[in-house]
Protein backbone atom coordinates (compact mmCIF):
# COMPACT_ATOMS: atom_id res chain seq x y z
CA UNK A 1 0.00 0.00 0.00
CA UNK A 2 0.72 3.72 -0.20
CA UNK A 3 0.76 4.94 2.94
CA UNK A 4 0.89 8.69 1.46
CA UNK A 5 -1.69 7.97 -0.94
CA UNK A 6 -3.80 6.63 1.75
CA UNK A 7 -3.35 9.49 4.41
CA UNK A 8 -4.01 12.53 1.73
CA UNK A 9 -7.70 10.65 0.97
CA UNK A 10 -8.05 10.44 5.10
CA UNK A 11 -6.87 14.30 4.70
CA UNK A 12 -8.42 15.48 1.81
CA UNK A 13 -11.66 13.97 1.96
CA UNK A 14 -11.97 13.21 5.50
CA UNK A 15 -12.68 9.56 4.32
CA UNK A 16 -13.29 7.23 7.55
CA UNK A 17 -12.30 4.47 5.62
CA UNK A 18 -8.76 5.94 5.03
CA UNK A 19 -7.96 6.47 8.82
CA UNK A 20 -8.74 2.42 9.26
CA UNK A 21 -6.56 1.53 6.05
CA UNK A 22 -3.86 3.46 7.43
CA UNK A 23 -4.12 2.37 11.24
CA UNK A 24 -5.03 -1.38 11.51
CA UNK A 25 -5.66 -1.14 15.34
CA UNK A 26 -8.51 0.82 14.71
CA UNK A 27 -10.72 -1.86 12.57
CA UNK A 28 -9.25 -4.34 15.53
CA UNK A 29 -10.89 -2.44 18.12
CA UNK A 30 -13.59 -1.20 16.08
CA UNK A 31 -13.11 2.77 17.13
CA UNK A 32 -14.87 4.39 13.92
CA UNK A 33 -14.49 8.07 12.55
CA UNK A 34 -17.93 10.07 13.30
CA UNK A 35 -17.65 13.53 12.01
CA UNK A 36 -14.28 14.44 9.77
CA UNK A 37 -15.39 18.22 9.61
CA UNK A 38 -13.37 20.04 11.24
CA UNK A 39 -12.57 18.84 14.92
CA UNK A 40 -13.06 14.72 14.60
CA UNK A 41 -15.29 12.60 16.72
CA UNK A 42 -13.99 9.06 17.17
CA UNK A 43 -16.46 6.51 18.49
CA UNK A 44 -15.12 3.27 20.63
CA UNK A 45 -18.36 1.40 20.66
CA UNK A 46 -19.18 -0.77 23.99
CA UNK A 47 -17.71 -4.27 23.46
CA UNK A 48 -16.95 -6.88 25.90
CA UNK A 49 -13.49 -6.92 24.31
CA UNK A 50 -12.55 -3.56 25.55
CA UNK A 51 -12.92 -4.75 29.67
CA UNK A 52 -10.31 -4.35 31.83
CA UNK A 53 -11.97 -4.93 35.17
CA UNK A 54 -14.62 -7.55 34.82
CA UNK A 55 -16.23 -7.14 38.68
CA UNK A 56 -17.16 -3.56 38.52
CA UNK A 57 -17.15 -4.06 35.16
CA UNK A 58 -14.65 -0.75 33.43
CA UNK A 59 -12.67 -0.29 30.27
CA UNK A 60 -9.45 -1.22 30.30
CA UNK A 61 -6.95 2.09 30.98
CA UNK A 62 -4.76 0.85 27.97
CA UNK A 63 -7.79 0.65 25.69
CA UNK A 64 -9.20 4.07 26.55
CA UNK A 65 -5.27 5.50 26.41
CA UNK A 66 -5.08 4.31 22.70
CA UNK A 67 -8.25 5.45 22.00
CA UNK A 68 -7.33 8.48 22.97
CA UNK A 69 -3.91 8.14 21.00
CA UNK A 70 -5.71 7.41 18.23
CA UNK A 71 -7.68 10.71 18.74
CA UNK A 72 -4.65 12.88 18.45
CA UNK A 73 -3.06 11.16 15.64
CA UNK A 74 -6.59 11.31 13.55
CA UNK A 75 -6.96 15.17 14.43
CA UNK A 76 -3.30 15.64 13.29
CA UNK A 77 -3.53 14.32 10.08
CA UNK A 78 -6.54 16.51 9.47
CA UNK A 79 -4.80 19.51 10.69
CA UNK A 80 -1.31 19.00 8.96
CA UNK A 81 0.13 20.86 5.59
CA UNK A 82 1.93 17.39 4.66
CA UNK A 83 1.19 13.34 4.59
CA UNK A 84 2.70 11.88 7.29
CA UNK A 85 1.43 9.71 10.06
CA UNK A 86 2.43 10.88 13.42
CA UNK A 87 4.34 9.50 15.75
CA UNK A 88 3.93 9.67 19.78
CA UNK A 89 6.72 10.71 21.59
CA UNK A 90 5.20 11.22 24.96
CA UNK A 91 1.74 10.69 26.21
CA UNK A 92 0.24 11.39 29.76
CA UNK A 93 -3.06 9.75 30.39
CA UNK A 94 -5.02 11.46 33.58
CA UNK A 95 -8.31 8.57 34.43
CA UNK A 96 -10.76 11.27 35.69
CA UNK A 97 -13.78 8.22 36.41
CA UNK A 98 -14.03 4.77 35.77
CA UNK A 99 -14.75 3.79 31.96
CA UNK A 100 -18.02 1.94 32.03
CA UNK A 101 -19.17 -0.55 29.07
CA UNK A 102 -20.73 2.00 27.18
CA UNK A 103 -20.30 3.52 23.81
CA UNK A 104 -17.25 6.14 24.77
CA UNK A 105 -16.43 9.24 22.50
CA UNK A 106 -12.95 10.84 22.08
CA UNK A 107 -11.81 14.75 20.15
CA UNK A 108 -8.46 15.71 20.00
CA UNK A 109 -6.88 19.73 19.62
CA UNK A 110 -4.47 20.29 18.42
CA UNK A 111 -2.29 23.01 20.58
CA UNK A 112 0.81 23.63 18.66
CA UNK A 113 1.96 22.11 15.00
CA UNK A 114 5.18 22.87 14.71
CA UNK A 115 7.46 21.63 11.56
CA UNK A 116 8.72 18.76 13.53
CA UNK A 117 6.88 18.28 16.66
CA UNK A 118 3.14 18.83 17.34
CA UNK A 119 1.58 19.47 20.76
CA UNK A 120 -2.09 17.58 21.10
CA UNK A 121 -4.88 17.64 24.40
CA UNK A 122 -7.39 14.99 23.84
CA UNK A 123 -10.72 14.01 25.59
CA UNK A 124 -13.02 11.40 26.16
CA UNK A 125 -16.52 10.66 27.69
CA UNK A 126 -19.27 8.90 27.79
CA UNK A 127 -22.38 10.16 28.49
CA UNK A 128 -21.86 13.80 29.06
CA UNK A 129 -19.27 15.67 27.04
CA UNK A 130 -18.63 18.19 29.88
CA UNK A 131 -18.13 15.08 32.42
CA UNK A 132 -14.61 13.12 30.61
CA UNK A 133 -13.85 9.91 31.68
CA UNK A 134 -9.69 10.79 30.47
CA UNK A 135 -7.67 13.16 29.04
CA UNK A 136 -4.99 13.06 27.31
CA UNK A 137 -1.67 15.42 26.76
CA UNK A 138 0.97 14.43 24.00
CA UNK A 139 3.82 15.07 21.81
CA UNK A 140 4.05 13.47 18.53
CA UNK A 141 6.68 13.41 15.81
CA UNK A 142 5.41 15.03 12.23
CA UNK A 143 8.54 14.21 10.14
CA UNK B 1 4.10 -16.22 55.93
CA UNK B 2 1.45 -14.78 54.78
CA UNK B 3 2.79 -12.07 52.56
CA UNK B 4 4.05 -15.13 50.57
CA UNK B 5 1.06 -17.15 51.08
CA UNK B 6 -0.73 -14.22 49.08
CA UNK B 7 1.68 -14.54 46.10
CA UNK B 8 0.83 -17.98 45.54
CA UNK B 9 -2.71 -17.50 45.76
CA UNK B 10 -2.38 -14.38 43.10
CA UNK B 11 0.09 -16.65 41.06
CA UNK B 12 -2.51 -19.23 40.99
CA UNK B 13 -5.32 -16.69 39.92
CA UNK B 14 -3.89 -15.48 37.14
CA UNK B 15 -2.57 -18.58 35.70
CA UNK B 16 -6.44 -19.77 35.40
CA UNK B 17 -6.97 -18.90 31.93
CA UNK B 18 -10.90 -18.00 32.91
CA UNK B 19 -9.58 -15.31 34.91
CA UNK B 20 -7.83 -12.91 31.94
CA UNK B 21 -9.22 -9.83 31.16
CA UNK B 22 -11.73 -9.57 28.10
CA UNK B 23 -9.24 -6.96 27.00
CA UNK B 24 -6.03 -8.90 27.72
CA UNK B 25 -7.53 -12.04 26.23
CA UNK B 26 -7.78 -9.76 22.96
CA UNK B 27 -4.75 -8.96 22.76
CA UNK B 28 -3.10 -12.50 23.57
CA UNK B 29 -1.13 -10.78 27.14
CA UNK B 30 0.19 -13.17 29.93
CA UNK B 31 1.39 -12.53 33.19
CA UNK B 32 5.43 -14.41 33.13
CA UNK B 33 6.59 -13.14 35.99
CA UNK B 34 5.05 -12.17 39.53
CA UNK B 35 7.03 -11.06 42.84
CA UNK B 36 6.40 -8.79 45.85
CA UNK B 37 5.81 -5.24 43.94
CA UNK B 38 6.98 -6.90 40.12
CA UNK B 39 5.71 -8.29 37.33
CA UNK B 40 6.45 -9.07 34.01
CA UNK B 41 3.85 -8.83 31.19
CA UNK B 42 4.13 -10.32 27.70
CA UNK B 43 1.96 -9.20 24.30
CA UNK B 44 2.94 -11.23 21.10
CA UNK B 45 3.13 -9.33 17.94
CA UNK B 46 -0.12 -9.00 15.93
CA UNK B 47 -0.09 -7.12 12.67
CA UNK B 48 -4.05 -6.35 12.84
CA UNK B 49 -2.78 -4.29 15.87
CA UNK B 50 -0.30 -2.03 13.93
CA UNK B 51 -0.71 1.60 13.91
CA UNK B 52 1.03 1.74 10.65
CA UNK B 53 0.11 -0.28 7.75
CA UNK B 54 2.85 0.13 5.97
CA UNK B 55 5.55 -0.65 8.64
CA UNK B 56 3.40 -3.11 10.97
CA UNK B 57 5.15 -1.12 13.55
CA UNK B 58 2.66 -1.83 16.68
CA UNK B 59 0.52 0.96 17.46
CA UNK B 60 0.92 2.99 20.75
CA UNK B 61 -2.40 1.61 22.07
CA UNK B 62 -1.02 -1.97 22.50
CA UNK B 63 2.39 -0.94 24.65
CA UNK B 64 0.02 1.29 26.75
CA UNK B 65 -2.06 -1.92 27.47
CA UNK B 66 1.07 -3.81 28.35
CA UNK B 67 2.49 -1.31 30.03
CA UNK B 68 -0.73 -0.59 32.14
CA UNK B 69 -1.49 -3.78 33.06
CA UNK B 70 2.03 -4.36 34.31
CA UNK B 71 1.70 -1.51 36.40
CA UNK B 72 -1.92 -2.46 37.84
CA UNK B 73 0.05 -6.32 39.09
CA UNK B 74 2.96 -4.96 40.10
CA UNK B 75 1.14 -2.64 42.49
CA UNK B 76 -1.56 -5.92 43.12
CA UNK B 77 1.33 -7.60 44.36
CA UNK B 78 3.07 -4.94 46.34
CA UNK B 79 -0.14 -4.38 48.40
CA UNK B 80 0.13 -7.83 50.18
CA UNK B 81 -3.61 -8.22 49.99
CA UNK B 82 -6.09 -8.34 47.00
CA UNK B 83 -7.94 -4.68 46.66
CA UNK B 84 -9.55 -2.60 44.00
CA UNK B 85 -7.13 -0.14 42.23
CA UNK B 86 -7.55 2.22 39.12
CA UNK B 87 -5.02 3.90 37.40
CA UNK B 88 -5.07 7.13 38.01
CA UNK B 89 -1.94 8.78 35.88
CA UNK B 90 0.01 6.94 33.27
CA UNK B 91 2.99 9.08 31.37
CA UNK B 92 4.99 6.86 29.04
CA UNK B 93 7.38 8.32 26.88
CA UNK B 94 8.15 5.96 23.35
CA UNK B 95 11.95 5.56 22.80
CA UNK B 96 12.01 3.66 20.01
CA UNK B 97 9.31 2.11 17.63
CA UNK B 98 8.74 -1.57 18.59
CA UNK B 99 9.94 -3.90 16.15
CA UNK B 100 7.36 -5.75 14.10
CA UNK B 101 7.11 -9.69 13.97
CA UNK B 102 8.52 -9.15 17.94
CA UNK B 103 6.67 -9.94 21.15
CA UNK B 104 6.47 -6.91 23.94
CA UNK B 105 7.78 -7.02 27.51
CA UNK B 106 6.53 -4.48 30.03
CA UNK B 107 8.71 -5.00 33.46
CA UNK B 108 6.91 -2.81 35.90
CA UNK B 109 7.94 -2.07 39.84
CA UNK B 110 5.72 -1.11 42.14
CA UNK B 111 7.91 1.04 44.44
CA UNK B 112 6.07 2.55 46.62
CA UNK B 113 2.25 2.35 48.48
CA UNK B 114 0.77 4.45 50.47
CA UNK B 115 -2.92 4.70 52.24
CA UNK B 116 -4.49 5.13 49.02
CA UNK B 117 -1.80 5.48 46.20
CA UNK B 118 0.79 3.06 44.55
CA UNK B 119 3.90 4.61 42.73
CA UNK B 120 4.84 2.46 39.84
CA UNK B 121 7.50 2.61 37.03
CA UNK B 122 7.93 0.28 34.25
CA UNK B 123 9.06 -0.37 30.69
CA UNK B 124 8.29 -2.19 27.76
CA UNK B 125 11.09 -3.54 25.27
CA UNK B 126 12.13 -6.39 23.06
CA UNK B 127 14.92 -9.04 23.81
CA UNK B 128 17.00 -6.81 25.72
CA UNK B 129 15.39 -4.52 29.13
CA UNK B 130 18.87 -2.29 28.14
CA UNK B 131 17.57 -1.14 24.93
CA UNK B 132 14.09 -0.27 26.08
CA UNK B 133 10.87 1.01 23.68
CA UNK B 134 8.93 2.51 26.32
CA UNK B 135 9.48 4.30 29.81
CA UNK B 136 6.51 4.67 31.79
CA UNK B 137 5.38 6.08 35.06
CA UNK B 138 2.26 5.77 36.47
CA UNK B 139 -0.06 6.23 39.68
CA UNK B 140 -2.22 3.81 40.59
CA UNK B 141 -5.32 4.54 43.20
CA UNK B 142 -6.46 2.05 45.74
CA UNK B 143 -10.28 1.77 45.47
CA UNK B 144 -11.35 -0.55 47.78
CA UNK B 145 -9.98 -2.91 50.56
CA UNK B 146 -12.41 -5.55 50.00
CA UNK B 147 -11.38 -8.65 47.84
CA UNK B 148 -12.87 -8.52 44.80
CA UNK B 149 -14.77 -11.88 44.93
CA UNK B 150 -15.03 -14.28 42.62
CA UNK B 151 -15.10 -12.90 38.77
CA UNK B 152 -18.20 -12.61 37.02
CA UNK B 153 -19.14 -14.93 34.28
CA UNK B 154 -19.46 -12.63 31.14
CA UNK B 155 -19.79 -8.92 30.57
CA UNK B 156 -22.42 -8.02 28.69
CA UNK B 157 -22.08 -4.56 27.41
Amino acid sequence: MNLVEVIRAARENGDPAAFARAIPYMSALDIRVEAAGGTVVLLLPAREMHVGNPWLPALHGGCIGGFLETAAIVQLILDQDGDTLPKPINITVDYLRSGRVVDTRAEARVTRLGRRVANVHAACWQDDRERPIATLQGHFLMT
Amino acid sequence: MAASNFLEELRAFIAKPGNQTPHGRFLGMEVVYLEHGRAVLRVPYDATLAGNAATGVLHGGVITTVLDSACGVASIAALGKRMGIATLDLRIDYLKPATPGETVTAAAHCYKVTRNICFVRAIAYHADSADPIANCTANMMITSSEPAGPRPEAVSP
